[in-house]
């Protein structure tokens, strides 16, 4: 019967689908803190058009990891979203405020500013959920018999507060170089300006990452130093990575830097992951603990091999057909 | 003081839920008319049609816009207050929801970037071609949302094991028994929704003589569809009513108000039930006319409320009521519909203010008969979460205090109300702005006009702002 490892194939699959999340949607939300530094009122507009079309697709992403755990790992479901319940919240509260500053603020002349701040808030406060989230995974949650069973703010302490921080300047790194991508003229020249200083940021917060982590969590330390003759290739790839994205920026290249940094996104979702694995629930269940009955995996499994190609499929169109610079008072949705 | 969370998270779910029920029940109809509207332009080229169509989309980003929000609150409700339905369901609630999204979230949420940006960045066939997606997609997220809620209410093709469901058939469970008549009272009331609201806005177009032209020719396909869907919704809801009488015969003793089992049941038209003593006061009825509607037979059986102990009956008022306000609000819109045809076929249906301005008051009405359908079938479940299976006490999240899920049910309003305020504002100022003469001389992200000529269009609700920066 266990010719193949069902759970080992979801994984993978649900890695892939928060994977597509994180890259995609961090960008748009990126795009959303750096907000209210833009240099103009035309810049945001700019801004904003370049994720109009394709922010909604992303966001897609998020529900599809939302339905996947529930599908494939209910544990995992029923663990995270209880034990976040405020976090899931405010996650959730920032997402709407972002999502439909989008077609208000197109259309609002004088409450414009309202959206602006809308646009900003709920994407910082989004992103920082999010990272809160990571960071609980690698604390780990109060389980006992597959319940989550702790109190409604175990999962905010200062780690978590700086995974929070960690993933909004991350976003912002992505946001800011996607900007540098899609736009020209005077909003480009800030981008530009910006890069290197969050890129700075973002390794800063990547070395506390690194420093506290192993602290935080004895397994996690016992797993690096187990290990160190071959994920010392982590930080140095991260490193190299970041000189890479640093000259680039330097030369003025518009699309490196932004390839550049979802590659070092990348690599920490990786390093998270291998730090982790096999833990779905920690400190107490695996993936395999955590998982759905084979039956659904498998049912779930067989639409997913179809309909995952033809999604990226009809995803990498609208990108092509929305390629290129967003011009400048190009109209919205053609109002 | 003691809060209790199963009942504070129940009302948070139907505050949620609620909410985000208006938008894709009206942006499903929307959908299919915007397709419809795009496939005769691309065959006829008329550009009535291609000005209808480019402003209803308009309307339906804000109105898609709102539901996708609200939606993906709903991805993680079950999760954050239903912790243990969750896991005890998730083998088949799990891949329905995951099925959702893949065949029909990215569908709609990719193509509709084209169909709101790609007008000139496709060939005409590709934005027609997405167009139609998006209604297909809207159409395929119904399917799998209705089948996982209709075996919520009529469960098969499962059994529990120690605590979990375990699948036995996957078709019994995706096609349970609820599911076609919910599915099709569904798919027949986002038309309905949709029609309503485009005729009631023609109809206001035309009471004040504005946009003439392409506002008959809404009006007119409107009134067409609507006589021949709102009949329909009262024989899909009858199949409706007769299958639930046969699985969940408590939610119709409570829709009926009927408390001792009995024959020949009236239909009541007026109650106050009073559960503590198992009575309703201040009846009107009509006698048989119940037993004859739900059996088809003067003398027919109908099983009483009392015939289950207390614990297991739903409220009964709320669910009572509310299936009359549906049932009303159908009826109203029957006669209106036929009304509208004949004097469509009479020739006299644009000039018929009295016709126009009631049709323009009912643009509330599909939703509120929406919400109350959905009231009496939810809330008739209850205390069932899975009917016969899981009660709704034993789905809730263990660890979820009172002061929790007050806190996010106060907050949920709190964001709720900001969207949905702007969003009527918005939509206000859409509709009063009405569809331009030539779509391409504006440009409303500055909210200037870039051609002098087209600042015609009647003025926006405030003044454009001067350039900043």
């Amino acid at each position: 019967m266990e010719l193949i490892d069902l759970t080992l194939i979801w994984v993978l699959l649900i890695g892939f689908g928060v994977f597509m999340y994180v890259l995609m949607d961090g960008f748009d939300l990126g795009v959303g803190i750096l907000f209210p530094f833009a240099p103009s009122e035309e810049s945001r507009d700019e801004m904003m058009k370049s994720v109009a079309p394709v922010w909604d697709g992303n966001e897609t992403w998020l529900i599809l990891g939302g339905a996947g755990l529930l599908a494939a790992f209910p544990m995992i479901y029923s663990v995270f979203l209880p034990a976040l319940y405020i976090g899931v919240f405010l996650l959730l509260a920032g997402l709407i405020f972002r999502g439909i500053a989008f077609e208000f603020r197109f259309k609002a002349t004088t409450q414009k500013h309202w959206w602006n701040y809308a646009f900003f808030g709920g994407s910082t406060v989004a992103s920082f959920a999010q990272g809160a989230v990571i960071g609980s995974y690698v604390q780990g949650f109060n389980v006992v018999d597959g319940r989550y069973v702790g109190g409604a703010f175990d999962w905010l302490t200062p780690f978590t507060l700086m995974t929070g921080l960690g993933v909004v300047a991350g976003y912002a790194l992505l946001g800011v170089t996607w900007t540098i991508m899609k736009t020209e003229g005077r909003t480009q020249d800030w981008a530009f300006k910006l890069a290197p200083s969050l890129l700075v940021i973002v390794l800063a917060f990547f070395v506390l990452v690194s420093v506290w982590t192993p602290l935080t969590n004895e397994r996690v330390m016992t797993r690096w130093f187990d290990h160190i003759n071959w994920l010392w290739i982590f930080p140095a790839l991260t490193v190299a990575l970041a000189a890479v994205v640093f000259v680039q920026l330097r030369k003025r290249a518009e699309t490196l830097p932004f390839l550049g940094s979802m590659t070092l996104f990348s690599m920490f979702y990786l390093g998270i992951l291998i730090s982790m694995w096999p833990l779905a629930v920690p400190p107490d269940y695996t993936f395999w603990d955590a998982a759905s009955d084979p039956g659904s995996q498998l049912f779930l499994l067989i639409g997913f091999l179809f309909l995952i190609p033809i999604v990226l499929g009809y995803t990498a169109w609208t990108y092509w057909v929305f390629r290129g610079k967003v011009k400048p008072g190009a109209g919205y949705a053609g109002h | 003081m003691e809060l209790d969370p199963l009942f504070i998270s129940r009302i948070q779910f139907a505050f949620v839920v609620s909410f985000h029920a208006i938008f894709p029940v009206f942006s499903i109809g929307l959908a299919a008319y915007i397709a419809l509207l795009e496939g005769i332009y691309f065959k006829t080229e008329n550009p009535v049609y291609l000005k209808l169509s480019k402003f209803w989309i308009k309307i339906f980003a804000v109105v898609f816009g709102m539901g996708v929000v609200s939606g993906i609150v709903m991805a993680f409700q079950f999760g954050t207050n239903w912790s243990n339905y969750s896991y005890a369901a998730a083998n088949f609630i799990g891949p329905l929801l995951a099925y959702e999204v893949v065949t029909a979230f990215f569908l709609e949420a990719t193509f509709l970037g084209v169909l709101l940006f790609g007008r000139d960045k496709v060939p005409h066939g590709m934005h027609l071609f997405s167009a139609c997606m998006v209604a297909f997609g809207t159409f395929i997220s119904s399917f799998w949302i209705l089948s996982a809620n209709s075996w919520m209410h009529t469960p098969a093709g499962v059994e529990m094991v120690d605590g979990v469901i375990q699948m036995t058939s996957w078709t019994q469970a995706i096609f349970n028994s609820s599911f076609p008549y919910r599915f099709a009272h569904f798919a027949l009331a986002s038309f309905i929704t949709g029609g309503f609201v485009v005729a009631g806005v023609s109809a206001w177009y035309l009471l004040r003589g504005w946009h003439q032209e392409i506002s008959q020719k809404a009006l007119k396909m409107c009134v067409i569809m609507l006589a021949i869907a709102t009949p329909l919704q009262l024989l899909s809801g009858d199949m409706h009513g007769l299958n639930t009488l046969e699985e969940q015969p408590m939610k119709v003793a409570a829709m009926e108000g009927l408390w001792e089992t009995g024959t020949g049941v009236p239909l009541l038209l007026f109650a106050i039930p009073d559960a503590a003593n198992e009575t309703n006061h201040f009846e009107i009825g009509i006698p048989k006319l119940a037993s004859l509607i739900l059996t088809h037979e003067l003398d027919g059986e109908v099983a009483g409320l009392t015939s289950v102990p207390r614990e297991e009956r739903p409220p009964v008022g709320v669910v009572f009521w509310s299936f009359r306000i549906m049932v009303a609000i159908g009826m109203l819109m029957i006669a209106v519909a036929l009304v509208g045809a004949w004097k469509l076929f009479r020739g006299t249906l644009y000039e018929s203010r009295g016709l126009l301005t009631i049709l323009n008051y009912m643009i509330p009405l599909p939703f509120v008969a929406v919400l109350a359908g959905w009231f009496v079938t939810e809330v008739g479940r209850q205390p069932w979460i899975i009917q016969g299976i899981m009660t709704v006490g034993e789905g809730l999240t263990p660890s979820l205090t009172g002061w929790m899920a007050l806190f996010t049910l106060i907050g949920y309003i709190a964001v709720y109300t900001v969207v949905f305020a702007s969003g009527l504002f918005y939509l206000r100022k859409i509709i009063i702005a009405g569809p331009k003469e030539d779509e391409e001389d504006t440009a409303s992200d500055s909210g200037r006009p870039k051609r002098p000529w087209s600042a015609v269009s009647p003025p926006l609700g405030d003044a454009p702002e001067p350039a900043r920066g």
